[in-house]
């Protein structure tokens, strides 16, 4: 398989995976607000904060207010990180890779885009804005379906999905950060809202559950009432629940070991693995997770880069072996990798 | 006349009635009566009322449907070409845009039996040219023989003297070409041009038949129309019997200058149906001669390249030397024989309007024998004689430079005014080698869905033929159709759209 292509594909992965889980966030994010007191303080600014984007929209000078927010998380054409950016990304990740991916997943990929351009303005509205994120992240599902029931599990797939874990394995290390406001003083600027948010602790971590679509699964696997110091475990350490980081890191091993030369990525991802399973956790929550969910983000990048140094960089700039070399290894290496 | 003209043609009178005004976007039940092809053969209706008979089933469907029904097969025909994202790409200055492929629903029909003599006469001319070109780049028989005068060729802007004594597989250089056919008023086919360069339209031809299945299932039940699907599976052996390495997998890639080719759609399309690689010059590398791709095995060989880049980007070393498209030595590893490359480098020696002319004479040089397809009568401005019919009637011809493509720099004489033909007659006086001239052809027509009901368009008609080890002809091609009134512009970028071509194996009951 050509590196470009794998390259595409695995971007592919990232971003379908990226645009399910944007919506799954807004859309739980609007559901908790609900549930929480008019007086918790609790803005909309936080989405901006998990997303990453706040350089951007504080350049902007927007306001830090509901609809403005929404527009600019959903449907803002220039914002590349908005839903309609991300679905745009995937859309032309999976036009260049149109060879590879089967005609009638293009076709949903392809339609997706043409409906979210359409309707993503119905976002603003609370209504519409939960029909419209719902009918996003079951078509990303469709598509995932589509993509395992109809593509061979190859290489290409395996890079699809090695994306797919990637990104949702750093989404989920969001979506516990977003747990850990309702228990961190210093996250709030006003230590009033500790008080205030405290009763309310509990429905937080319900809700990044629902979010995840794991509170059925943790239910039947944990049996205790919902607590932090439970869920924030589950969904670093289980091996069982696909949206829990251990069992993205133990997937990706599984697709990892279906590319050669895999050595260096499979460190990477032993590294991130070490860094979920040594956590202590109830003496993080104590502390603080802030520290620790950079830490976990910093060894998923690692992983990303490994992935580049090993696969995806052009060959010139990693001094491709001399054409003559007798070793045994080259010679694998010249073998035709049919698709 | 030809259906490369840029400009709008629309002061010709296509001899259509003025229809009734109706709301903009209301269609209406098809009315053949009110059709009106005038003087044009029409592909379709012979005069107003009365279809040709392979088209009877078709014109009698067609006016059964209601509005309502016409108008749901319209919108399903936009929502097929929009979900499959069948498009072309624009360039403009704002960026490229990506368009959605104009597409009208109604067929075109020919008959088996007249596609029969059309197909063996495309075959015919395609084997001429292949032998023209070999023997231009070895012995230069043809020139020897003075049939085709030496100085055409050593002053064609398509000749690569880096080619000379190359002998590639099965002495074959064009191996994708597509010959652009016209039908003229006397209701024949003429060849307009031969296209060996980098063809393009063929993914285009594909999709209109799926997008017409989708529209109109119905009438497949109807005729017996040949299919046209394997066009993919045929170019895959051509381009596999072209592999200098004996094994039963050739390394086939599509080489494409990337996502904003206006092709692009159609290389992709091409590679994923073929199931080869998609590269860009990136992807490639030569290494002693040999062709590699990048991937994430490390250097894999490539044995055949299908190139969609013309030949002056392929390879910095040689031609081009900013070209960042290319591939560095490619050149080199083809002329050792290393890797097989189609359309070969050169090919579009044969790909000139003056050495067009001298296509008959080769069929029977190489051949033996009659020309089954005739060219449009032309005149050479390099020729004395001709060339002085040329200038005394500049104002009833279409003058064409030789190596433009595109519609570029030509005359339209009967449209152009005084000043205009006065100014071209001194291009031509400095530089006669570069100009060819042809009388109008008056393009024919087919129906068109049109907002008012069925209207009469200019078309003309591209099949592909390939040849490698074997020869292929796409059974119809692909129609392109000028969708603005009286136009013979049916180039896409140009408000041209087309159609699905069936040739039907017998007439339906």
């Amino acid at each position: 398989m050509l590196s470009s292509v794998a390259e595409r594909v695995y971007w592919l992965g990232r971003y379908l995976e990226r645009v399910e889980n944007a919506a799954r966030l807004i859309n739980v994010y609007s559901q908790m607000l609900f549930d929480l007191p008019t007086g918790s303080h609790l803005g909309w600014g936080i989405l901006i904060d998990i997303t990453g984007c706040n350089a951007d929209y504080d350049r902007l000078g927007l306001p830090m207010e509901e609809k403005q927010i929404v527009r600019y998380l959903v449907a803002d054409p220039k914002n590349p990180a908005s839903l309609l950016g991300s679905i745009h990304m995937m859309r032309e990740n999976a036009r260049t890779t149109r060879e590879i991916i089967p005609a009638d997943a293009w076709e949903h990929f392809n339609n997706l885009y043409l409906k979210m351009k359409e309707t993503a303005s119905q976002s603003l509205s609370r209504r519409g804005r939960q029909q419209l994120l719902e009918d996003v992240i079951g078509d990303c599902q469709r598509l995932f379906g589509l993509l395992a029931g109809s593509m061979n599990h190859d290489t290409a797939y395996a890079f699809i999905q090695i994306g797919r874990k990637v990104e949702r394995a750093d989404m989920t290390s969001r979506m516990v950060d977003v747990g850990s406001i309702s228990l961190l003083p210093a996250f709030t600027r006003d230590t009033k809202e500790r008080v205030i948010l405290e009763p309310y602790e509990n429905v937080i971590w319900m809700n990044v559950l629902r979010c995840l679509g794991g509170y059925q699964a943790y239910r039947q696997k944990v049996q205790h009432a919902v607590g932090g110091e439970e869920v924030v475990r589950f969904l670093l350490q289980d091996e069982e629940f696909p949206r829990a980081i251990g069992y993205c890191l133990k997937d990706m091993v599984t697709y990892l070991n279906k590319l050669p030369n895999n050595q260096d990525v499979l460190h990477a991802v032993a590294r991130a693995k070490k860094v979920t399973t040594q956590a202590d956790i109830s003496s993080l929550l104590q502390r603080g997770l802030l520290d620790f969910i950079d830490e976990l983000q910093i060894s998923f990048a690692d992983i990303h880069e490994e992935l580049n140094n090993t696969w995806f960089m052009p060959m010139e700039l990693r001094k491709a072996r001399p054409a003559q070399s007798q070793s045994s290894d080259d010679g694998r290496q010249r073998q035709i990798q049919t698709i | 006349m030809c259906g490369r003209i840029l400009e709008s043609c629309g002061k010709i009178d296509s001899g259509a009635k003025k229809l009734p005004q109706k709301d903009a976007l209301a269609l209406m039940p098809i009315d053949w009566k009110a059709y009106e092809p005038g003087s044009f053969f029409d592909e379709l209706i012979s005069s107003p009322g009365y279809p040709r008979k392979p088209a009877r089933v078709l014109a009698k469907y067609l006016a059964s449907l209601s509005d309502d029904e016409l108008k749901r097969r319209h919108d399903s025909v936009q929502h097929a070409i929009r979900t499959m994202g069948i498009s072309f790409t624009v360039y403009s200055e704002a960026g490229n845009i990506d368009r959605e492929w104009p597409f009208d629903p109604i067929p075109r029909i020919i008959t088996s039996k007249e596609w029969e003599t059309t197909s063996r006469g495309l075959a015919q001319r395609l084997h001429a040219l292949n032998a023209f070109i070999h023997d231009v780049y070895n012995d230069g028989k043809i020139l020897k023989d003075k049939v085709v005068p030496r100085e055409l060729i050593a002053d064609s802007g398509n000749y690569r003297s880096q080619c000379q004594g190359m002998k590639p597989k099965h002495g074959v250089w064009a191996h994708v070409c597509g010959t652009d056919l016209v039908r003229d008023a006397d209701g024949k086919f003429y060849v307009l041009e031969d296209n060996l360069r980098v063809p393009s339209g063929v993914s285009y031809m594909l999709e209109n038949r799926t997008v017409t299945k989708r529209v109109f299932p119905e009438l497949f039940e109807n005729y017996d129309i040949q299919p046209i699907g394997d066009y993919p599976g045929c170019l895959f052996d051509m381009l596999a019997s072209l592999s200098p390495r004996k094994t039963n997998r050739p390394e086939i890639v599509v080489l494409t200058p990337g996502i904003f080719n206006s092709a692009y759609f159609e290389h992709s399309f091409l590679a994923q149906q073929m199931g080869a690689e998609l590269v860009q010059g990136s992807d490639l590398i030569v290494d002693d001669d040999r062709v590699y791709m990048k991937t994430i095995n490390g250097l894999a060989p490539v044995d055949v390249i299908y190139r969609r880049i013309d030949d002056l980007f392929m390879d910095p070393t040689v031609f081009n030397k900013d070209s960042t498209l290319g591939v560095a030595g490619l050149l080199q590893a083809w002329l050792k024989g290393n890797v097989g490359l189609a359309n070969a480098p050169g090919a579009g020696v044969a790909d000139d309007k003056v050495i067009y002319t001298y296509v008959p004479a080769m069929i029977k040089y190489y051949l033996g024998e009659d020309p089954i397809l005739p060219n449009v009568p032309s005149y050479l401005c390099c020729v004395e004689s001709e060339c002085d019919y040329v200038l005394k009637n500049l104002d009833k011809l279409v003058v064409k430079p030789a190596n433009e493509s595109g519609g570029y720099g030509m005359l339209m004489g009967p449209r152009a005014s005084r000043k205009e033909r006065d100014e071209f007659a001194l291009r031509i006086k400095a530089n006669p080698r570069n100009y060819m001239a042809q009388p109008l052809v008056a393009l024919s027509t087919a129906p068109i869905m049109a907002n008012d009901g069925v209207e009469p368009r200019h078309v003309d008609l591209r099949p592909f033929i390939l040849q490698g080890k074997d020869t292929y002809v796409t059974p119809g091609g692909l129609t392109r159709v000028a969708l603005v009134k009286g136009s013979y512009v049916v180039n896409s970028s140009q408000g041209g759209g087309s159609k699905d071509t069936w040739i039907v194996n017998e007439e339906p009951n």
